[in-house]
């Protein structure tokens, strides 16, 4: 078997800056300290005029990106998932999202795949956090040519966005003839028994679940929801309704993420097919490699495919 | 406005209407006919909930009808309880969670000068306000990147919701503290426009450095009912106090 080839969403969001910097001069890009790990030193090194080190302030990050932003500027703040939307939540809803700022907050070390670093650094509420907010985009890039793609998008749409980015090296999904498109659900696998939709690292878990499913006999579809917020309600119902069975795979809380988006959307419109959300059942995470903690807390592609025949079976 | 509405807070408009005043009426470069012009001067309102003082300034100034003044507060109005810059020509930062205010305005300060763009950026704040932390992160940030076209103005009435600010949680001694972050600071008699225009003029020769003025001022200035009452913080006056507060003001 060749080597797959991997990058990190993290990595990818660097290139990504760097060559924005020289694209659009208005993108200007902030950090709080922690730029060699969110990768926004790649962008510091082009652009350095246009790279600020706030120090260890994430709420002061976010307020001075809104100010930038009333001028016309495009502001990228970085830092962990957990202190972006958590440490900064009101200065994000108040200075950022209230006045529908053109902010783009991109958090790297999502979810529990961080690792060692244990419970405290490990987000798992920012999607729910930021989805709730009116005026926000919320994306999260399953692989690396998904997130540089991402990042353009961004940049280009007026108005806040979270981007959900993560610290391990994942496999790359996509060839250079993918075309990103902000609020579309993209079918990364095409089955008929039952639809997987996934959001971020979870993508490239669930393709290799439905391999496993299909050497069963089971045919999944596989979605990937790269824009949480819109969500693309129509293709969510047209796959749930196609397949007639629905589990979604995030690497977040069960509460609030992808899986609450999309159980909101089937219930609404009367689509009340067999579902499942797998992810983190309300519960914080733990140190550990994170092969382990992924083990740990069921977000491995083996998992996936258990609970998929879990919800086949109620067919 | 506020009897009309019903609700608001007039002790903290009442101790800012002055240097709002000298700013609009005399040091700030704007064109009330161009709100978006890219070379204005910028007010961040920190203390958002003076928004009545605020609004009364930018219609008096041009910006929006004075009548409309009377529709503070009430639904479908443009005038939300506190400032909105989508909707209130004049408004450059929405505003009314304390302490948020002068990190926008860093980072306007921070846009002008990538720009090379001449404008200075004001940031009011209250004295209250200081006891929230991200204020001494921005203060921070400001020293450090020596944003010398950010002039801010404390608002030192020495009243907060609850009571004095030094009953409540004092933030003094409050000159030694924004100087020790890096600040140069001024001090003035918030209510003496001459003296408020004077501690602009010097505050514009400062290089390399933020400058806070301290405004020393009375919560509900020029209403006798209301100065230095912590309890005319947030309630609005009814109609016969209303009478007596305007006939006073005159």
């Amino acid at each position: 078997m060749s080597e797959i080839k991997k990058i990190a969403t993290r990595e990818a969001y660097g290139q990504a800056l760097a060559a924005l910097a020289e694209e659009n001069e208005n993108v200007v890009v902030l950090d709080a300290d922690l730029s060699k790990s969110t990768k926004t030193v790649d962008f510091a090194m082009v652009a350095p005029q246009r790279f600020f080190n706030v120090g260890i302030a994430e709420q002061n990050m976010a307020g001075i990106a809104a100010g930038l932003a009333t001028t016309g500027k495009i502001p990228f703040i970085s830092s962990f998932a957990v202190f972006a939307t958590g440490r900064a939540f009101e200065q994000i809803r108040n200075s950022i999202a209230y006045p529908a700022m053109n902010v783009k907050i991109a958090a790297t070390h999502a979810g529990i795949s961080v690792g060692e670093d244990g419970g405290s650094h490990q987000s798992i509420e920012d999607i729910a956090l930021m989805r709730v907010l009116p005026n926000m985009t919320v994306i999260s890039p399953c692989d690396g040519p998904e997130t540089a793609q991402a990042v353009q998008a961004a940049a280009k749409h007026k108005g806040p966005v979270y981007l959900r980015l993560g610290r391990l090296a994942l496999p790359v999904i996509h060839g250079s003839d993918y075309h990103f498109h902000l609020g579309k659900g993209v079918v990364e696998a095409p089955g008929k028994d039952i639809v997987i939709f996934a959001t971020g690292m979870m993508v490239s878990h669930a393709l290799e679940a439905a391999s496993f499913l299909a050497e069963e006999g089971y045919l999944a579809t596989v979605a990937n929801i790269h824009t949480i917020k819109p969500l693309d309600t129509e293709f969510v119902l047209e796959q749930a309704n196609s397949c007639g069975a629905v589990l979604t795979v995030e690497e977040h809380s069960i509460i609030g993420g992808l899986g609450s988006s999309i159980a909101e959307t089937l219930m609404e419109s009367g689509c009340h097919v067999p579902f499942q959300r797998l992810g983190v059942k309300d519960k914080f995470g733990q140190s550990g490699s994170p092969q382990a903690v992924l083990e740990y807390y069921s977000l491995t592609s083996i998992s996936i495919a258990m609970a998929a025949k879990a919800v086949l079976a109620k067919k | 406005m506020l009897a009309e509405s019903g609700s608001g807070h007039p002790g903290g408009s009442l101790s800012i209407a002055d240097i709002l005043a000298q700013l609009y009426f005399d040091s700030l470069n704007i064109d009330p006919t161009n709100p978006h012009w890219i070379d204005r001067d910028r007010v961040v309102l920190c203390k958002g909930h003076a928004a009545p003082a605020l609004y009364a300034t930018l219609a008096l100034r041009g910006y929006f009808p004075v009548d409309e003044l009377l529709s503070l507060r009430k639904l479908g109005s443009r005038l939300q309880g506190h400032p909105d810059m989508n909707k209130v020509p004049g408004v450059d930062m929405s505003t009314g969670s304390l302490g948020q205010g002068l990190s926008a305005a860093c980072g306007m300060t921070l846009a002008g000068r990538l720009d090379a763009r001449p404008y200075y950026v004001y940031a009011l704040l209250g004295d209250g306000e200081t006891q929230e932390g991200q204020v001494w992160e921005a203060a921070m940030f400001a020293a450090h990147y020596k944003l010398d076209h950010l002039i801010a103005f404390l608002d030192n009435n020495g009243l907060q919701i609850d009571g004095r600010i030094c009953d409540v949680l004092s933030p003094e001694p409050l000159d030694e503290k924004w100087r020790s972050f890096g600040w140069r600071v001024l001090t003035t008699d918030g209510h003496d426009v001459e003296a408020i225009a004077q501690a602009l003029i010097t505050a514009k020769q400062s290089t390399g450095q933020p400058v806070m003025i301290i405004a020393k001022t009375v919560k509900g200035k020029g209403v006798s009912f209301m100065e230095n009452k912590a309890g005319w913080h947030g309630n609005a006056p009814n109609a016969a106090q209303a009478a007596q507060a305007l006939a006073e003001l005159k």
